[in-house]
């Protein structure tokens, strides 16, 4: 019960700032990528904000031996950089580019009624199932899994 | 909402950083959304209820502002086609890249990930080159 109020403790906290930050407004990101327009600046304050407080807090909790209300810390312990890392991001960026929208503010302004957003969200978790879909294929298509066998 | 302002950019930044503090101090997790709603479908697991609550939480100011007629958002003015195009591209870009601009951009290169600082340079300059090419040699 612990672990399931904090995380939604974390979410309130993250669904409130980005709504006052001006993040779920995909007009505030695409004016702060459009260098050659009128420039709006307002991404940089948001990750500036953002990573400041989060890279002295993890400072601070990572010494602990464990978090609160878990038995240890679950970090991403691959340090992989490779084709799928580089065209996930390429593939996201350009749907970024597009739309304006990453995950967060999509689902903020997509539950918040906003209609773009909504139709936007519903694609959005579409292309995650669809990820998920072409995992599970690769996994368990034969001639993959002979590759892979090969590559030891 | 597009009238810049720096004092709330950066306050609601400190949120969104305090949120990833919070959500590692108690919970061990890194906040990445999409992790937390891609993890929402068909993974279920231990995992699902904490990611469940933290949605929860995340759209709760969103939809209080919007049933309230008080959610005043400038949006993208797509039509249909690209927005589902586009939806298409962040939902599967960002699972198979494992992350995006709350776990790769705030939480990751706050752990000075190489990985994160990757791909947050990877969707930055793509992003940059998309809006460039659509907004100046496109004319959109």
């Amino acid at each position: 019960m612990r672990r399931v109020l904090s995380a939604f403790a974390a979410g309130l906290l993250f669904g409130g700032g980005l709504i006052l930050s001006g993040m779920a407004d995909p007009a505030n990101v695409l004016g702060f990528f459009d260098v050659l327009g009128p420039w709006n600046p307002t991404l940089a304050f948001v990750m500036g904000g953002g990573l400041a407080v989060s890279f002295v807090g993890y400072r601070l909790c990572l010494r602990r031996t464990a978090p609160v209300c878990e038995d240890s810390f679950q970090l991403p312990g691959t340090k992989l950089i490779d084709a799928r890392l580089v065209g996930g991001a390429a593939l996201f960026g350009l749907g970024w580019g597009i739309a304006g929208y990453c995950p967060g503010p999509a689902v903020v302004a997509a539950t918040g009624g906003f209609a773009e957003a909504a139709i936007f969200t519903a694609a959005m978790v579409a292309g995650m199932a669809l990820w998920k879909f072409v995992q599970w294929r690769v996994n368990t298509c034969p001639i993959a899994a002979r590759l892979r066998a090969k590559r030891g | 909402m597009t009238d810049f302002s720096p004092w709330t950019a950066l306050a609601g930044g400190a949120m969104i950083g305090a949120a990833a503090v919070l959500l590692m101090l108690l919970n061990g997790r890194i906040m990445g959304v999409a992790g937390i709603v891609g993890g929402l479908l068909g993974e279920g697991g231990r995992d699902l209820p904490w990611r469940l609550a933290f949605v929860v939480g995340m759209v709760a100011p969103g939809v209080a502002l919007g049933a309230s007629g008080n959610l005043h958002l400038t949006g993208n003015g797509l039509g249909a086609g690209l927005l589902v195009v586009s939806g298409l591209l962040v939902g599967f870009g960002t699972r198979m890249g494992n992350g995006c601009t709350s776990g790769h951009g705030i939480c990751g290169l706050a752990r000075l990930s190489r990985r994160s600082a990757v791909a947050v340079v990877t969707f930055m300059a793509v992003t940059a080159l998309v809006v460039l090419v659509r907004r100046h040699l496109l004319g959109g």
